[in-house]
Formats: C-alpha cells, sequence, structure tokens
C-alpha cells in the first residue's frame, strides 16, 4: 500500500508550552513527524506556540506559526493556510483536544479538512471513560474471556457529587477518581477517606472539561505494565515496547520509575497483555499509528485489568523509541500518510522492515525528576497526579546497571546509593514505615530498609506491592556493598563485579575510603584496565548488523565503538528536565549538532565535524539518533563523560583521525558547565569559553573586581558563611537583600529577605553553607526593571548583541517566570546604548568565547548589572525565533574557532547590524512563562501559592509575535493560560504601595465593560477616582455572605488582579488564599503591576478581535530585509 | 552478583569466553544458537528442537519468574547447554513452584552464566552458528577445543528418534469432539495438540517410525507433522510417510521440521541457515492476504525457494529479497502446483508452503507460539477448515495427474 497521493499539504499541531505531563517528548516527536512529511514531498504547516522548540525553527516546516494551541487561532491558520489534513496525534493531549473542539466547532468540515492518523470515533472511545470500558469488555469476548467484565475495574462514571457518593457506597473506600480529557492525570487521584472523595471527585469534575470524573474499584499495589503499540491501515499490528513500572499502581507512571522490556512476566502472562492490547486497539479503531495500553496486573492470580489507552504518541511512546531504537512518531507520520509497515525499512538495520517488535538485549531504567523543592507546603507523596517535572533515562546489560546509572544521571545531591549519609536515626522500622507513603527517592529508602535488615518480604509489604524481583536485584546490591566494605583489598575481581553491578566510582569512594575519593578509585580502575565497554541499540538483539551509532556503556567484554578518522566534537547535553534547565537547553545542544555537522572542520576541508552527543533524558530531540552522528545515552557525570570522551578519542585516533578536537561544555546548562574544570583538569579539550572564565564569571569576588575595573555597577553585595555575617553585610548595604547560594540555576534557594529574623531563618534553613560554598547577600534594587541580554562574543573580543529583552515584571521575579519583550518597548536608546557598553566590557572582561547571558535592572535610569552567565540562557531559542538569528549555532561555531566577522560573511549572522539594532518595525514578540501551581496540592488539600519571587517556578514558555505589544500579549496570555477574559467580573486586592498604580489599568479595565470587585481597601482608592466597585470582604475578615475566596472558587470571576501586601514574609502569607484559589479555580491571576497594564492591552487586542496569524518564514524574511 | 565457580565456553573456531557455572557443573557439546526472546525460557528449554544445541539467550535477565508446572512444552528440558548473562537469583511469580537454576540442576544441564551474550551472539551473526563446549569442570581452552572439534555436527544429524514419544498418546478434544488428527512426533510441543484441542480435534500423537497404516488406524481425518530438531535432509522415513499421505490426498499440516518435510516430499530441497531464526519477533508475510504477523521462530534449516536456490537460499541475508525479487508463481511438483505462502520479511527465507492441487499446507514458523506472539493462531483455524473439506475446494480438484512421479521416489 504506497502512500496517499491525495495529501499534499499538511497541518501539523504541536503540543505547545512544557508542563507537568506533557514535555519535550512531543518536540521530538513532531520533529521527527515534519522532517517525515517534507521528505514525502508534503507542504507542512505547524501550528506551535513553544518558541523553544526544534520544530518551530523555520526550516522544520514550510509556514511555522508560533501561536496559540487554541481553537480560535488554529481556525485562523486553517483558514490561511488551507490544508488538506491535520496530523493531531504528535502533540499530546493538547493537539489532540484542539482537533476535537475544531471538529465539533465544524470548522474541519467548513475548510474540507481531514483528521489523519486519528478519528474522532476512535479519540473519543479511547478518552471516554464509559465507552472504552465497553470497547474492553468487547476484545476480551473476542479473546474468548469468559467474563469480560474482570477486565476492567468495577467503576462508573459520574457527573455530580450525589453520582459519585452513590457509587462509593456501592465500591467502598479506597477508590480512584479520574477526570475525563484532562493530560497527565490531572486531577486525578485516590480517596482513602470521604474527605478525600469530597475534595478530590469536586476537583475532578471541575478539571474535566465535560465535567465527568470515572470512580473505579482501586487496583492500588497491582503490577503496572505499558504496552506501545503500532496500527497501519492494514491492520498489521506490532508491539514496539513493554515497560514495566517498578512502583506498582497508585503511582501515576510518569512519577514512577519503570524499566523495559517487562521484567516479571512469563510469556503466557506477557502474550495475554499482547492479545487484549492489540484486541482493544483495533476496537477502538486507532486507523494508524501509535497508541499506549496501561495495564494493572494482581501479583496474587494474574488478573489482568486494562486501565487506559491514549490513542496518539506520547511521553511512554518517546521512551519506547528512546529505549528500543524504534522511533515511533517517525512511524507514526509514515503510516498517518499511507504507508504500511512492511514498506517502511527499520531505521537502524536499514535492510530489514518496520514490520517487526524490537527485542533488547539490554535494560533500560527511567526515574522521574522532581521540583518539590520549589513548593514548598506542595503535598510530595506520588499519586495518580503526575507531578515530576522531567525523568532520565539510562541503559545497562542489567538492571542494577541500568538503575544505577539512571540514579546518577538525576542529578540530585544524592548520586546513587550511599553517596550521601542515611538519615540521622534511620531504623529498619521506621524506613519501613517511610516505605508506605510513596515519594521521590524511594528507591534509597528500599536500599536502607534492606541494608538495616528487613526482609524482602517485608519491603514488598512496606513499599505496598513493588515486585520481590526487583527487591532482590537491590539486596543483591547491598550484599555487593557488605562485601566491598569488608574487603581486605578493593581488587580487580571485586571491582569488576562492583562496576557490572552499575556502581559509580563515587559510589566505591563513599565505601571505601581510604581510596582517596571518586580520582582516586578511577586511577585504580584504570590502572587495572577495568573500563566499560559500548554496546549498540540495534532494535533486534544483534540479530542483524545495525547501521547507526547510537551507544550505551556497560562494563562488559566487547565494544562496539566503529573508529572514525574525522574530527569530532563531543557536545555535553542537559541530563533530566527540571524547572531552571528544560527544553531550551537542549534546544542549543540541537543546533550546535546542526553548526558543526556543517561546519567545515578545517584541513581537508571535505565534510563537517563529526558530531557525539551525549545525554539522559529520553524526551529529547538531542537523543533521538538521527540528531548528531553518534549518540551515548548516558549520565552526565565527570565518571562517564570522561569515558565516552576516552573511548571516542582512543578509536578516533587508532583509525588515524585526530579524535575528539572539542568538548562542548557551554549550552546544556549548568550541568555539563559544573564538568567543565575538571574535564579539562583531565585532558579533555573544553572548548569555547574556558573553565577559568567561567569561573570568573560565577565567583563573585572575581566578577566584582572585573566590574570595578571596567567602571560598571553592580548592587553592593557580600559573602556569607554564618548569619552574623550576612546580618553585618545586610546592615552595611541595608534591607531589602537577596540572599541565595552560589552556583546555581534557576534561582534555587534564592529569596528577597526584608528584616534580620527572615535572614536569619534562611541561613538556618541553607544547612549545606560552607567556606566553599557560601551565601551571596545582594542588595536588592526594588521597582527596577529588568533586562535580559544575549550575547556572543569571539577570540578577538568582537560582540554580537543577539537580543535584549525587557521584563514587564520589576525585578525581584526570576527571569526564567517573568515575562518579557523583544525589542524592548519602553526602553531609551540611551539605555540600550549603555547596555551594549556593558555587555561588551563584560564579554571581553570574562573572555567569552560563545554565549553570554546578562541580566541587567534599570533604577532611576542607572544600569546595574545583576549576573552574568558564559553559557547558553534559556532564552537563546526565544531570541533565536524573535530575530531570526541561530545563535545557538554560532555560539558552537565561535567555539571551534570561528569568529563573528567570518560568520558575518557565511551569512549565519546577519551581514550587519545585530539584535541590539532592531529595525523600528521589527514585530514584538513577548516570552510568557507557563506555571505548574495548578498540578500542586497541599497535604490537606488546598491550592499552593502562585505567587512570583526570585526563585524560578515556571516549566516552561510560550512566545507571543505580532506587530505591537497588545496583540503579542494576548496571544502570549491565549498560549500559555487560555484567553485573556474580554468581559465579566474582575477581582482586585492590591498592596497599598501598588495602588497608586493600579487606578489607570483598573479604570480602563472598568470602561472596558468589566464589572469590578475588590476588597475594602483597594474599593476604597478606586471609588475615590470614580471607579465604580463592588466591595467583598477577605475570608480572614468577620462578616456575612460571601467573602472573596469563595467567590473565586464559585467561577463567577474572570480574572484576579493581586498584588503582596506589605514586605518580607507577610507579603507571601497575605494574598495566599486568595491566589491558590485563582489557581484551584484555574482562573488567570496577575501579581504584579506591569503585569496588570499588560493584561490590558492584551485585553484591548482581543475586545478589538483583530488577530492575525503569520508565520515565521514571513516574519522573519521581513527582518532580515530590514537589516 | 554472588560469584561463582568459573567455567569457560569455547567455539569450534577457537573463540572463547569465560562465565561462571550455571546449572549442573561439568561439560556439555552442542551446536550454540542464539534465541532472541524476551520473554518465555521455560518453553525454550522444554522446546525439543533445541535438542542437542547450546542456547545462548540474548535476554539479559534469565529466570526472573522462575518455573512453573504448567509452561513446559515437553515432558524435559532438552537443550544440550545454556549461555544466560544474568541468571535471577529469586524466581518472582504467583504461578512459580520452584527457581530455574535448580531446575537446570536438578536435569543435569549445564550452562554459563556472566558471558558477554551480546558479543557471542554477533559472533554466531557473523560465523553462522558453530559447534560449542561449555565446561566448568575443564579450565584449559585448548583441551576444550579439542573436544569441542569432535562433537558431532547438525547438518546430518537425524533426531527425531531421540526425541520422539516411545509411546503413542491422545490428546482430547475440549468439548465436542470435531475431527481426529494423527500427529508424528518428530519433537512435538505440548501447545501443539492444545490449539487443536481447543477446535475440537483430538489428536493421537505417534511415534517417529510411524507408517501410513499406523496413522490411518488413529482413524485420523488429517495428519499433522511436528517440530523437531535435526537436518530434515536425514529424515528420509517422515519424507515417505508425507509422501503417502499426499497420495491418500489425506490433509496434511507441518510446522517447521514438519514444514522442511512436506518440502522434501513435493520434491524441495532444504538447506542449512547461516545463523538461523530463533526468537518471538520475526515478521512474516502471509501472501495470501498481505498481512504481516509477528511469529515465534526456531529453526536453523529451511525449504530451498524451489527453482531459485542459489539466488535465494545460498546464504542468509537480511533484506535478501526485499520483497520485490521474491518470485511469486505456482511450482509444479508431482503432486501438483505448489506456492510458497508466506515469507519471513527480514531475510526473505521461505516460511510457509501450499499445495494447490492436494490438501496440504505447511508453515515453518511456530503457530502454536510457546513462547511467542499468537497472531499466527488462525492456521489452525485453517487446518481445521481444511479438514473439513472448507478450504477452498483446492484440496478435492482432479485436474492434475496427481501420481505421476511416483516411482521416482522421494529426495
Amino acid at each position: 500500500m504506497p502512500k496517499r497521493s491525495d495529501l499534499k499539504h499538511i497541518l501539523v499541531i504541536g503540543s505547545g508550552p512544557i508542563v507537568i505531563g506533557q514535555a519535550c517528548e512531543f518536540d521530538y516527536s513532531g520533529t521527527q513527524a515534519c522532517r517525515v512529511l517534507r521528505s514525502e514531498g508534503i507542504r507542512v504547516s505547524l501550528v506551535n506556540s513553544n518558541p523553544a522548540t526544534i520544530m518551530t525553527d523555520p526550516e522544520f516546516a514550510d509556514a511555522t506559526y508560533v501561536e496559540p494551541i487554541t481553537p480560535e487561532f488554529v481556525e485562523l491558520v486553517i483558514a490561511k493556510e488551507r490544508p488538506d489534513a491535520i496530523l493531531p496525534t504528535l502533540g499530546g493531549q493538547t493537539a489532540l483536544n484542539t482537533a476535537v473542539a475544531l471538529h465539533e466547532a465544524g470548522v474541519l468540515e467548513k475548510y474540507g479538512v481531514e483528521l489523519i492518523g486519528a478519528n474522532i470515533d476512535a479519540i473519543n472511545r479511547g478518552e471516554d471513560r464509559q465507552l472504552f470500558k465497553d470497547i474492553v469488555a468487547k476484545a476480551g469476548a473476542r479473546l474468548g474471556y469468559e467474563d469480560p467484565s474482570t477486565l476492567v475495574p468495577r467503576s462508573r462514571v459520574c457527573h455530580s457529587m450525589d453520582e459519585v457518593r452513590e457509587t462509593v457506597a456501592e465500591l467502598g473506600l479506597p477508590v480512584v477518581i479520574r477526570p475525563s480529557f484532562t493530560m497527565g492525570g490531572l486531577g486525578s487521584g485516590m480517596a482513602h477517606t470521604q474527605e478525600d472523595l469530597e475534595r478530590i471527585a469536586g476537583d475532578g469534575l471541575a478539571a474535566s472539561p465535560v465535567h465527568e470524573v470515572l470512580i473505579e474499584e482501586s487496583v492500588l499495589g497491582w503490577k503496572e505494565y505499558e504496552l506501545e503499540l503500532m496500527r497501519d491501515r492494514h491492520d498489521n499490528v506490532v508491539v514496539v515496547c513493554s515497560i514495566e513500572n517498578v512502583d506498582p499502581m497508585g503511582v501515576h507512571t510518569g512519577d514512577s520509575v519503570t524499566v523495559a522490556p517487562a521484567m516479571t512476566l512469563t510469556d503466557r502472562e506477557y502474550q495475554r497483555l499482547r492479545d487484549l492490547g492489540i484486541a482493544v486497539l483495533r476496537e477502538v479503531g486507532v486507523d494508524t499509528g501509535g497508541c499506549n495500553i496501561q495495564f494493572a496486573v494482581n501479583p496474587a492470580d494474574g488478573r489482568i485489568v486494562v486501565i487506559e489507552m491514549n490513542p496518539r504518541v506520547s511521553r511512554s511512546s518517546a521512551l519506547a523509541s528512546k529505549a528500543t531504537g524504534f522511533p515511533i512518531a517517525k512511524i507514526a507520520a509514515k503510516l498517518a500518510i499511507g504507508y504500511t509497515l512492511d514498506e517502511i525499512p527499520n531505521d537502524i538495520t536499514l535492510k530489514t522492515p518496520a514490520a517487526f517488535e524490537p527485542t533488547l538485549d539490554y535494560v533500560v531504567v527511567k526515574i522521574p525528576r522532581f521540583a518539590f523543592e520549589k513548593f514548598p507546603g506542595a503535598d510530595a507523596e506520588l499519586t495518580t497526579t503526575m507531578k515530576s517535572v522531567g525523568e532520565a533515562m539510562s541503559l545497562g546489560r542489567n538492571f542494577t546497571e541500568a538503575l544505577n546509572k539512571a540514579m546518577r544521571s538525576m542529578e540530585t545531591k544524592a548520586g546513587g546509593f550511599w553517596s550521601v549519609p542515611d538519615p540521622v536515626g534511620a531504623t529498619k522500622e521506621n524506613t519501613l514505615a517511610a516505605l508506605r507513603t510513596p515519594h521521590d527517592g524511594r528507591l534509597y529508602t528500599v536500599e536502607r530498609a534492606l541494608r538495616l535488615g528487613a526482609s524482602i518480604a517485608e519491603v514488598a509489604a512496606a513499599s505496598g506491592g513493588i515486585d520481590p524481583w526487583f527487591l532482590d536485584q537491590i539486596a543483591g546490591l547491598v550484599e555487593l556493598r557488605a562485601e566491598i566494605v569488608a574487603a581486605p583489598v578493593l581488587d580487580a575481581e571485586l571491582l569488576r563485579r562492583a562496576k557490572r553491578a552499575g556502581l559509580s566510582d563515587r559510589q566505591l569512594a563513599a565505601l571505601r575510603p581510604e581510596l582517596a575519593a571518586e580520582d582516586g578509585v578511577r586511577t585504580l580502575r584504570h590502572r587495572l584496565d577495568i573500563r566499560p565497554v559500548y554496546k549498540t541499540v540495534d532494535t533486534c538483539a544483534a540479530e542483524f548488523e545495525a547501521t547507526t551509532p547510537y551507544h550505551y556503556s556497560s562494563y562488559d567484554l566487547e565494544t562496539e565503538v566503529v573508529g572514525s578518522a574525522r574530527p569530532k566534537v563531543l557536545i555535553l547535553g542537559s541530563g533530566p528536565n527540571r524547572i531552571g534547565q528544560g527544553i531550551e537547553f537542549d534546544y542549543s545542544c540541537v543546533h550546535a549538532v546542526q553548526a558543526l555537522r556543517a561546519a567545515p572542520a578545517g584541513g581537508a576541508g571535505t565534510g563537517g565535524y563529526e558530531t557525539v552527543m551525549v545525554n539522559c533524558n529520553p524526551e529529547t530531540v538531542s537523543t533521538d539518533y538521527d540528531t548528531a552522528d553518534r549518540l551515548y545515552f548516558e549520565p552526565l557525570t565527570f565518571e562517564d563523560v570522561l569515558e565516552v570522551w576516552h573511548a571516542e578519542d582512543t578509536s578516533g585516533k587508532a583509525a588515524g583521525g585526530p579524535g575528539v578536537v572539542g568538548v562542548i561544555v557551554q549550552l546544556g546548562g549548568q550541568t555539563p558547565l559544573g564538568l567543565a574544570q575538571r574535564l579539562k583538569d583531565a585532558g579533555v579539550p573544553v572548548v569555547g569559553t574556558s573553565p577559568e572564565s567561567i569561573h570568573l564569571a560565577e565567583e563573585r569576588g572575581a566578577f566584582g573586581a572585573l566590574l570595578t575595573r571596567a567602571g560598571l555597577r553592580a548592587p553592593s553585595y557580600g559573602l556569607a558563611t554564618s548569619y552574623d555575617e550576612a546580618k553585618a553585610i545586610a546592615d552595611e548595604i541595608g534591607y531589602p537583600v537577596l540572599v541565595r547560594p552560589s552556583y546555581v540555576l534557576g534561582g534555587r534557594g534564592m529569596e528577597i529577605v526584608y528584616d534580620d529574623a527572615t535572614l536569619r531563618g534562611y541561613i538556618g534553613r541553607a544547612t549545606d553553607i560552607s567556606p566553599d560554598h557560601p551565601v551571596l547577600v545582594d542588595r536588592f534594587l526594588d521597582d527596577a526593571v529588568e533586562i535580559d541580554v544575549d550575547a556572543l562574543c569571539d577570540a578577538d573580543g568582537e560582540v554580537y548583541l543577539g537580543g535584549v529583552m525587557e521584563h514587564i515584571e520589576e525585578a525581584g521575579i526570576h527571569s526564567g517566570d517573568s515575562s518579557c519583550t523583544l525589542p524592548p518597548i519602553t526602553l531609551a536608546g540611551s539605555h540600550l546604548a549603555e547596555v551594549r557598553r556593558y555587555t561588551e566590557s563584560i564579554a571581553r572582561g570574562i573572555g567569552v568565547r560563545g554565549l553570554l547571558n546578562v541580566q541587567y535592572a534599570l533604577k532611576d535610569d542607572v544600569l546595574y548589572v545583576l549576573e552574568a552567565n558564559p553559557r547558553a540562557s534559556r532564552t537563546v531559542p526565544f531570541v533565536s525565533k524573535a530575530t531570526a538569528v541561530p545563535l545557538a549555532k554560532a555560539a558552537a561555531r565561535i567555539a571551534l574557532g570561528a569568529t563573528i566577522a567570518e560568520l558575518r560573511a557565511e551569512g549565519l549572522l546577519p551581514e550587519t547590524g545585530d539584535g541590539g539594532t532592531m529595525p523600528a518595525d521589527a514585530p514584538i514578540a513577548v516570552k510568557e512563562a507557563v506555571l505548574p501551581f495548578k498540578r500542586f496540592r497541599t497535604p490537606t488539600g488546598k491550592g499552593i501559592d502562585s505567587l512570583l519571587g526570585p526563585e524560578m517556578k515556571s516549566t516552561g514558555e510560550v512566545m507571543g509575535i505580532d506587530t505591537n505589544f497588545g496583540h503579542a500579549f494576548a496571544k502570549s496570555q491565549s498560549a500559555a493560560y487560555g484567553s485573556l477574559p474580554t468581559g465579566g467580573r474582575i477581582f482586585v486586592s492590591v498592596a497599598n504601595r501598588d495602588k497608586r498604580a493600579m487606578i489607570f489599568p483598573i479604570k480602563r479595565l472598568a470602561d472596558l465593560g468589566f464589572e469590578i470587585v475588590a476588597t475594602t481597601g483597594t474599593a476604597e482608592v478606586l471609588r475615590r477616582h470614580g471607579i465604580a466597585c463592588e466591595q467583598i470582604r477577605k475570608h480572614y475578615e468577620a462578616g456575612e455572605g460571601e467573602d472573596a475566596v469563595s467567590m473565586i472558587l464559585g467561577g463567577d470571576v474572570a480574572l484576579v488582579l493581586n498584588t503582596p501586601q506589605g514586605s518580607g514574609a507577610s507579603a507571601r502569607s497575605d494574598g495566599y488564599e486568595i491566589r491558590s484559589a485563582a489557581v484551584t479555580a484555574d482562573i488567570p491571576c496577575i501579581t504584579t503591576v506591569p503585569g496588570a497594564a499588560a493584561a490590558v492591552m492584551g485585553i484591548e487586542a482581543r475586545i478589538r478581535g483583530d488577530m492575525r496569524v503569520r508565520p515565521l518564514q514571513e516574519l522573519h524574511a521581513a527582518l532580515r530585509a530590514a537589516q | 552478583m554472588v560469584k561463582r565457580r568459573p567455567a569457560i565456553l569455547v567455539l569450534e573456531d577457537g573463540r572463547t569466553f569465560q562465565g561462571e557455572a550455571y546449572g549442573s557443573v561439568g561439560e556439555t557439546f552442542g551446536e550454540a544458537v542464539f534465541n532472541t526472546g524476551m520473554t518465555g525460557y521455560q518453553e525454550t528449554l522444554t522446546d525439543p528442537s533445541y535438542h542437542r544445541q547450546v542456547v545462548v539467550q540474548t535476554a539479559p535477565h534469565i529466570g526472573n519468574t522462575g518455573v512453573n508446572g504448567e509452561d513446559d512444552e515437553s515432558s524435559r528440558i532438552w537443550v544440550a547447554g545454556y549461555v544466560v548473562r544474568d541468571p535471577a537469583r529469586i524466581g518472582s511469580n504467583w504461578r512459580a513452584s520452584g527457581g530455574l537454576e535448580d531446575r537446570l540442576a536438578a536435569e543435569g544441564v549445564v550452562g554459563i552464566a556472566g558471558v558477554d551474550t551480546r558479543a557471542l551472539t554477533r559472533h554466531l551473526r557473523e560465523r553462522g552458528a558453530m559447534r560449542v563446549g561449555i565446561s566448568s569442570v575443564e579450565e584449559d581452552p585448548r583441551a576444550l577445543l579439542a573436544r569441542v572439534r569432535q562433537a558431532p555436527e547438525m547438518v546430518g544429524a537425524d533426531l527425531s528418534a531421540e526425541v520422539t514419544t516411545a509411546e503413542p498418546y491422545v490428546v482430547k478434544a475440549d468439548g465436542e469432539h470435531r475431527f481426529t488428527v494423527a500427529a508424528l512426533d518428530l519433537g512435538i510441543k505440548r501447545n501443539v495438540p492444545r490449539r487443536l484441542a481447543a477446535r475440537g480435534v483430538t489428536t493421537h500423537v505417534l511415534p517417529a517410525t510411524s507408517t501410513i497404516d499406523d496413522l490411518l488406524a488413529t482413524g485420523a481425518d488429517a495428519v499433522f507433522f511436528s517440530p523437531g530438531p535435526g537436518d530434515p535432509a536425514t529424515a528420509d522415513g517422515p519424507v515417505a510417510l508425507a509422501r503417502e499421505v499426499l497420495n491418500r490426498r489425506i490433509p496434511l499440516f507441518g510446522i517447521c521440521f514438519g514444514s522442511q518435510i512436506l518440502g522434501r516430499a513435493l520434491g524441495f530441497g532444504t538447506y542449512k541457515l547461516g545463523y538461523g531464526h530463533r526468537g518471538i519477533n520475526q515478521p512474516v508475510l502471509d501472501r495470501s492476504t498481505g498481512k504481516v504477523e509477528v511469529t515465534s521462530h526456531n529453526h536453523g534449516f529451511a525449504v530451498a525457494w524451489p527453482g531459485r536456490e542459489q539466488e535465494l537460499s545460498a546464504v542468509q541475508v537480511p533484506g535478501a529479497g526485499s520483497g520485490a525479487v521474491v518470485p511469486d508463481q505456482v511450482i509444479d511438483t508431482e503432486f501438483g502446483g505448489v506456492e510458497v505462502s508466506h515469507v519471513c520479511l527480514n531475510d526473505n527465507v521461505v516460511e510457509g508452503l501450499r499445495a494447490k492441487d492436494v490438501p496440504a499446507f505447511t508453515v515453518q514458523y511456530h503457530p502454536e507460539a510457546a513462547a511467542g506472539p499468537h497472531d499466527a493462531d488462525y492456521l489452525f483455524d485453517r487446518f481445521a477448515e481444511l479438514i473439513e473439506g472448507r478450504a477452498l475446494g483446492q484440496g478435492r480438484s482432479e485436474g492434475r495427474a496427481l501420481y505421476r512421479n511416483q516411482s521416482e521416489g522421494g529426495n
């Protein structure tokens, strides 16, 4: 069945901003899809509001719309582009929901657009709980199950709390609550008590766009499995991968430690899952494409229950693709345009077809990365609502090797078992007790329990059902540990065994203090010639030859690295996504690969560099084996990176080439940057900004001296290692002060402190302060405008201003959480000149060779340097999209020796001018952060505070781009949070100091027809200015009737404007109830004055209703023409 | 992670792997083959087709679910030796009745663990299946190599007698009895009669030396030729028996070795593949429907492409056929027209034959699965339909000179 010839133009829908439950795996899948479709000669239009994606790079589609993924905007795109079909299955739940909405609104019919890759009926059957139950029963009956009703948990769909209560009366507690049509399990949970039930089911009804929840029998503690399947239009079906959750049912699969392939199933049981999966897929009617099905298996008797299916490419399918080498999204795109599986070659063997099932001769472990430290007060218990913000995957030749590698890929403080001391006072009993609540790092607790004498049975019971096989594997590590500790010397045999079990040098060093730490272990290991080999992911367990160098390390016999004489460059990725380090860094890494593959590598001048990617994040484009010439799926620890470098360097030199000529550390965020000095010291050729220069920027004393020498202003500051020192500094420079640990990303542990008591509390909490890791105390500039600059600097000291961004929120909000505009909208030419002068001085002073990000505050017309980071920043992709200049590509080239002048001549950079000299009619791009507050609840079930501060909390970002600020801002809000309201009620409660500044925006909103409701103090001020408003009491003020919080929760408010009252700690608590109510009710909540002003402009733009969409290609062409 | 007694594995070309004793301590020889299945080690171990073979499991963890009383495919473990990377320390499964290593030891199966099974597999892929020895009693690889080179080869091995049942036995139909099938046991797996029983078939399992009269004496409506070990070129007895069955136009179905028997009975050649197909993920195209099924394989020999032996069958080359070069014609035989009904999409190996003029068809792979996917289970339905005489009427066509070459005998 050849491809369909009637599809000439396809619209691909992306997944929008990175949020919990929907991350960069959809950039990976969407990028693959765009590539496939274009290589088939099909015109591709794309909608995605996320500028940090590779798929929105203009070369991946014919028309790229960085516009909100809402029915309103996608319809505008359809009307303009008139595609033949929409492919909605590669953009997560966002794309699928948008496609369903467009169908229901009649838009698809109106424009004659076909839905491919899925059909509406199949989507509904897969997502509608009751329909799905019927489907499973039918599939089971067809397979000959005597009682197919056992294949689903007993359950009922409810549309009201009364129905919920009735159902639970029958099923008994605990029950699971699952809202329909939400992603990442949002709003779902398990109710053990009647109170839980009221709360979770109530929230779930609200979270579901169709006000529907499923109440079902609990399968808590059952074994949990997933299958990834693919079907073509000839009804050929293959199972790409089986995934087993180490955490049993009860923890969302996104928050579970998972293993591929399934480890604890006999063939009979596995084939029953396979048969059921295929039967359900057929019954649901997924015509073509990928699909994911989850099962629970009762460990006592093997009863199987089908939990759910996703008729689309999912987070798990990205994992499965990376785990097996079978590119699900790519194949799904081909199937959608009519190919069948047997017509598509296996990407890795090239000689066998894709119509087969990958078989693995290694084990894959995925561990989720959490960010609870960012959300004080949030309940850290793991439940059926996904809370993790990222994940790392690792491969090993056995389970413990993969597990240990995955654990050290997390880049948390602990780098695997025994790398940090046990909690004080840990006993077998309290450790077993701790296991009862699923939590981040539960495997550490498992290991400790076993080590403290608990039996496998005891741990299995306490953990609520972790399979004994997994526990025994960890018990094996505990035994090995005892052997290592007891051995008179760590001999070659024992060391080899330890490495085969996956232990890192760091872990071994913790057990053998006499070996002088990790470096000592490594020296010993290298002396004994114990080094990892590199195996290949080949889809077929070596049955056929693999052509794709997709490698993972293992302590085994034979290495498969093929020597190459080309000059190689290693690019170190950024590891698991976390708040503060996400897709933006992967974007820059991918750009480096693209630039260097194409760059003249010097010498003979034939071909580019051979690019070698090292990363452990399965969601990313960088870990697609199609991205770099070679891929090493490895943890980004010093040990693992050094071994990859060694393998590549020696094999390259053995092949007669120069080996590794450069290692790029400045594009993957803080993770690789933190390795720079050690790598250089070990003889690794770190290119770009030198580790010494990096240190110069990060060490405050040296950086301060540099600024002084250059005559640049910065807020006064000091370094403290104790409260007394900190107080002395604060007394000298005056409150408020900004305190933070040195060397952090994403503002981790950063706070604005207004008084001694809070300062004392902060120092008390920061337990890891030491002379090596002092706390920085800076003067905090209140009410300043914050400015962010991304710039390039080459070896000649020439500086290229990539972009100057003006934050909308005032300084004090972390730059990652602020919205900003490019070009800046209120800065004068003199300010820009000053910014340029400062940036040039800093870049040259540090000795930057590549990218530099500088943050400034402009207060009372005076520019202050807040900080400088000599690396790719989070804003690089945004700036690149807004200015049509690929900064990361240029940075990679500069790192390898190119100059800005050369890059201008080549055309990679504009011939003249830069991001500081944007044409007057340049479009305005607004970046808005997306915050995850609604995913979290306190242990008592309340919403958490949505107040912004110096610690970054956002998971992702969107871009709105248009000819003026109002339109661009409105788009950014639509893309991030759903559209700004154009009418209705606005609740206002602002701090005294903000009241004056708020009058004008609120007046304007009232004039636009909004009804204003305000708290007492705010209402008084508004009335005095002739603004009619209704007064409402705060929730803690005595009185009758509705209070502000209950009104917001009641859903009768379209927008909340709330700025924190007072200063210091009280600011955090005052508006908390209001803001968390807004989070709970899912209403836009604006917490700053500039934010309110921007919202007014956005609302005006929406009311005018003259929204237009323009592809990036057009915007960029106009920009380039103007330069 | 526990230290075990050392063991060595030596291939006949001299390549040596160090490892640790697994299962029984001792020494064993056989043909080294690799199996890529990620599940089903118990079925694999008890599959008689692995008789005299040392099985290398590419899946790194073996033994995770222990062993149970239900998943054996025969009455004992047949593999001559077992090579794994990481044996489980415990088996964990609600059906488990014991651990795998205890079972291996109890049945005297010599194994080796801790081997870089991927390196070994790549070696076998490049050099082909070959003889191997495993020893946990010999420390000198050269001494073991000498013994490996004295071990019998698989080419020319006639093993049916060693695996077949001593006495006939009957597996009754589930529910209502519809048909009786006489199954020639050349190394049958338990799941074959089970899949037949599910369709109302009572199966009489007969020793490999049975005659046509023995078969007919069961009152059989049809005959089944089972899978099994060894070189089909040595199976003159079963081949002659197959011809008798064809001559009598009795419906015939064969699996694996049984398929090679039919091939030879039809006058086709058989040959040894480079390293064979052993796994549960093999894509097979059913040429009558154009659909792909994911199937269970265990064969080192195959039927040569009739008339194109040199071109398509000489070696095992992935992608050798890639669809286009596969001949799509009916081949004339003394039993009338025959077509290649199924091919492996990986390398175009013949995976099924269907006679157009006599009621006979076979497949080279394992529709009974165990271990493996159930995609090909429909073939048992086809067999039942064939028996029922509903099968397209092809078997009843009288147009051909069915007996024309009878005097020339078999191969």
